[in-house]
């Protein structure tokens, strides 16, 4: 009966109740928003690496993967030495580039990824099918509007610009085969692949037998670490960077997020400590003659005491709920504007909803209602009877 | 003896020198009995009930209840006491205002861990004894003053108490709703209720078949029992 005493008791407030609960939900979805966001980048990034299926990416030595324009000359030779290695199981070369496809007087410019058809990794068919001939590209949606064209036109693509001679150079007449789904680009950018032979062709002398990343898959049971090192010592003029390793990049990049998740995180919980606290006791106080006289009447202390966190609890587990929606909506929007950043691609989650990193954030908002009981139900419990009384007669 | 306090005197610190409010009272209560405690504003009749009914402890004396020391019971142990052996009436009803009239009533009932059907029918033979059959289900707010303090009547009667206690139960009513209570009073000790009444109330007074009167915390007046 008690229970039901302190549901009644927020019940007949109603509206300081509501008030409340809203303002424990909205820090309880701030607090999983700074959850989700504190690991989304990292997680969703680790997706996006471990979506292509490759473990290491090699590059030219000191260069991220397509962070410049530098590329590997030998190509074939290394390809066919790393192959080599007992530990790896496949090698994609990729070298990226740009392509020119003219419209009407103007010209469309995006990116080109020269690529072997059938263990590329960058891209996913979404319409038409896969490149079978050096005479066939893949383009995504926004290459294929922009330039006004669909699957099965022939087009005249450019792989550069002499700005000397005012041509374009490396032209090639090429088929839409394909609309693929760039996973490593943002959602603007325009993007065709050909294989890396037309590529390297269309790109002359200076493309010749160069590549601008080689993705490596491990074999089961290596250490992808391991045959990083090795390849490195074996290969001196290239980095391999391991998912791993990319991963502890994008963490050091990614520092300040955490730290900035954490102490919003932190904010969020004392919001929620406070917001309960203060509101029950409020209650308490205004209830105090009312728990002075169930006390007189033979109520037990624990008893209010329970009957005062059962108010903070209530109060924190629907705020955590109502957040726990809250969060997630709000998380999708700040994700929409975030993802708009340019260079990411279109597909990055800022933020990663992790069902028992949410619940424990929850629950920790919750024990935190519990915590902020403790004081005004200590009160309450403790309160002379006769002098409450007494001064209550008198107020 | 229902209840037999010896030399019980209760102080309270005041600017940091102690206040007696209660200066040695010794008091018999029988079985059955209905006393009125009177006296001026500040003589100590409250803090005396208070010290009757085991919501405050006495800084010398002793005070024994249906048997029991209550003086020397734990928190705990005064708290169990005062639910199953002592009734109390308050000024102002006191009832909770998110409860129904029986949900008031079963509420010491609940405390006691009587099983639910035991306690709602307690409830309801309660409330029929003090005339409220028909508002069961109200809330304190749809009751009149007079109603409320018969609830509160019935909660203090609910785990048939040794004795019951009542501070200035008419103080809140209007004269005519006042009489009735006075009447209710004199019905529940004709029905077997040992009670003590602290009272500005002279009607009520003279309703009891003893009045104790005090004075600056001591007894200057005590009638005896009367038929």
């Amino acid at each position: 009966m008690l229970m039901r005493l302190a549901i009644a008791t927020l019940w007949r407030r109603r509206a300081r109740t509501a008030l409340t609960t809203a303002g424990v939900a909205v820090a309880a979805a701030m607090l999983l928003d700074m959850v989700m966001l504190g690991s989304g980048m990292r997680e969703s990034f680790r997706g996006f690496l471990e979506q292509q299926d490759y473990h290491l990416r090699m590059t030219p030595r000191g260069t991220m993967p397509f962070d410049s324009e530098a590329t590997i000359g030998g190509a074939t030779a290394l390809l066919a030495r790393v192959a080599s290695d007992p530990d790896v199981a496949g090698v994609a070369p990729v070298l990226g580039g740009k392509l020119f496809v003219p419209r009407g007087d103007s010209v469309v410019s995006g990116f080109a990824l020269g690529i072997a058809p059938g263990i590329q990794a960058d891209y996913v068919i979404a319409e038409g099918r896969e490149i079978a001939a050096p005479n066939e590209t893949v383009w995504n949606g926004a290459l294929l509007e922009a330039a006004g064209r669909r699957i099965g036109d022939t087009v005249r693509v450019s792989a550069g610009y002499d700005p000397q001679l005012r041509r374009f150079t490396g032209a090639r007449e090429l088929v839409i085969v394909g609309r693929g789904r760039f996973v490593m680009l943002s959602g603007g950018e325009l993007a065709g692949a050909v294989t890396l032979a037309t590529l390297q062709a269309m790109g002359g002398a200076d493309r010749s037998d160069r590549i601008s990343v080689a993705l490596v898959r491990v074999r089961d049971g290596a250490s992808a670490d391991s045959v990083a090192a090795r390849l490195e010592r074996s290969e001196p003029q290239m980095s391999a960077i391991s998912t791993e390793a990319a991963l502890r990049f994008v963490d050091e990049r990614l520092g300040y997020f955490r730290q900035l998740a954490f102490i919003l995180a932190s904010v969020s919980l004392a919001v929620g400590f406070l917001l309960v606290t203060t509101l029950v006791t409020v209650s308490v106080n205004e209830r105090i003659g009312e728990i002075a006289v169930l006390r007189a009447i033979g109520v037990a202390r624990w008893r209010i005491v329970a009957q005062v966190m059962v108010e903070g609890v209530v109060l924190s587990t629907v705020g955590a709920v109502m957040g726990l929606g809250l969060g997630l909506i709000t998380a999708k929007w700040l994700n929409g504007i975030l993802a708009s950043f340019p260079g990411l691609p279109a597909a990055f989650d800022f933020f990663l909803f992790e069902p028992a990193a949410a619940y424990k954030a929850l629950g920790l908002l919750v024990l935190c209602g519990i915590l902020a009981g403790v004081w005004p139900a200590w009160r309450a419990s403790t309160l002379p009877i006769a002098k409450t009384l007494r001064e209550e007669a008198v107020a | 003896m229902v209840l037999s306090a010896r030399d019980l005197r209760r102080e309270y610190a005041v600017a940091g020198r102690p206040v007696a409010a209660v200066k040695g009272i010794s008091l018999d209560v029988a079985a059955g009995e209905y006393v009125a405690i009177v006296g001026p504003s500040g003589c100590g009749k409250s803090t005396l009930l208070n010290l009757l009914g085991a919501i405050d402890r006495p800084t010398s004396g002793s005070l024994t209840i249906a048997g029991r020391d209550v003086s020397r019971l734990s928190d705990a142990e005064a708290t169990r006491f005062r639910l199953t052996q002592i009734g109390f009436v308050f000024q102002r009803f006191y009832l909770m205002p998110t409860l129904t009239a029986a949900e008031n009533v079963e509420l010491p009932m609940a405390e006691a861990k009587l099983p639910r059907g035991a306690r709602e029918a307690r409830a309801r033979e309660l409330l029929g004894y003090v005339g409220l059959d028909g508002r069961a289900d109200h809330r304190p707010f749809q009751l009149s003053g007079g109603e409320q303090q018969r609830v509160a009547i019935a909660r203090a009667l609910a785990n048939r108490p040794a004795l019951l206690l009542a501070d200035e139960p008419t103080g809140e009513l209007d004269a005519r709703t006042g009489a009735e209570m006075i009447e209710m009073f004199a019905r529940l000790n004709a029905d077997g209720t040992t009670l003590v009444v602290v009272t500005h109330d002279e009607d009520l007074a003279k309703a009891a078949k003893r009045v104790v009167h005090l004075r600056d915390g001591v007894i200057v007046d005590d009638t005896g029992p009367r038929a």
